[in-house]
C-alpha cells in the first residue's frame, strides 16, 4: 500500500489530494500506467508525464525510479516558488 | 540557519534588523524580499499551494548547500503559502557572510533554487477565472549557472 499525493492541477484533474493505492508496480512509470488504466481522470492528469514531476518520500525522483521501500509518492507540475 | 513556511504575513523590517550581526566574522548581509506582482493589471489574488513536510525539507537542503558553499555565518528563508494579494510579501531570504560577493551569490542561488526546487505552486485569480502559473524555461536554465 502506497500513499499517493497530488498537487496543483494534477490534484484538480484527479479530484482528490491524496489516496492509498494498492499496487505491485515496480517503478513510478509502472504506477502511472496502472493509474491511467483505472479511469479517464487519471489518464487526463498523466497524459503528458514530461509536464510532471515526482517525489518519492518527499525527495525529487525520476519516473524510472523503483518503488520498493517507498511509502509516499507525490505527483505535481513543475514548481513555481519564490 | 532558519527556515519558516507559514500562511501568516511576516515583518520584513523586524526580520532584517539584527540578522547576521553581532558576530566578528560577518562583513556583509544581503536581504531579498519577494512581492506579489500584478502583470495583467487584473490580478485579484494569488493562492500558493505547497507540500507540507517536503517544503521545509527541500528549503533546508537548499539553505544547507548555500551555507556550505559560501561559508555563510547565517541564512534565513521565510516563504508564505495560502492567499496573497498584489503588493503583499511572499517570501524573503537573508544571507550573512564575511564578504559581499558570497552574501550576494548565496542569496541569488537560494532564489534560483526556491523558484524551481521548492514544492510551491501559484494559482492566479482574476476576472476571467483562475489559472496555474506555469514554470518558465529560464527558471530551469538559471540553475545551470550554479
Amino acid at each position: 500500500m502506497i500513499e499517493v499525493l497530488y498537487f496543483a492541477w494534477v490534484r484538480e484533474r484527479i479530484g482528490v489530494p491524496r489516496e492509498k493505492v494498492e499496487t505491485g508496480a515496480a517503478t513510478v512509470a509502472d504506477l502511472v500506467e496502472e493509474l491511467k488504466a483505472r479511469e479517464e481522470r487519471y489518464a487526463a492528469a498523466f497524459a503528458d508525464v514530461s509536464a510532471l514531476r515526482v517525489a518519492l518520500d518527499q525527495e525529487l525522483a525520476e519516473f524510472s525510479a523503483p518503488l520498493s521501500g517507498v511509502s509516499e509518492v507525490a505527483f505535481f507540475p513543475p514548481m513555481t516558488g519564490g | 540557519m532558519r527556515v519558516r513556511v507559514q500562511p501568516e504575513p511576516f515583518d520584513y523590517g523586524a526580520e532584517c534588523a539584527g540578522f547576521g550581526q553581532g558576530g566578528r566574522d560577518v562583513g556583509a548581509v544581503v536581504t531579498f524580499l519577494g512581492v506579489v506582482r500584478d502583470d495583467s493589471g487584473a490580478l485579484a489574488r494569488m493562492e500558493i499551494e505547497h507540500y507540507p513536510g517536503m517544503t521545509e525539507k527541500a528549503i533546508a537542503a537548499i539553505a544547507e548547500e548555500a551555507t556550505a558553499r559560501w561559508a555563510l555565518a547565517d541564512v534565513l528563508v521565510i516563504h508564505r503559502h495560502g492567499a496573497l494579494v498584489p503588493g503583499e510579501a511572499i517570501m524573503m531570504v537573508a544571507t550573512a557572510a564575511r564578504h559581499r560577493a558570497a552574501a550576494f551569490a548565496a542569496a541569488e542561488f537560494l532564489m534560483d533554487y526556491l523558484k524551481s526546487r521548492a514544492p510551491f505552486w501559484k494559482k492566479e485569480y482574476g476576472p476571467d477565472g483562475a489559472e496555474w502559473v506555469a514554470a518558465k524555461d529560464e527558471d530551469e536554465t538559471a540553475l545551470k549557472r550554479w
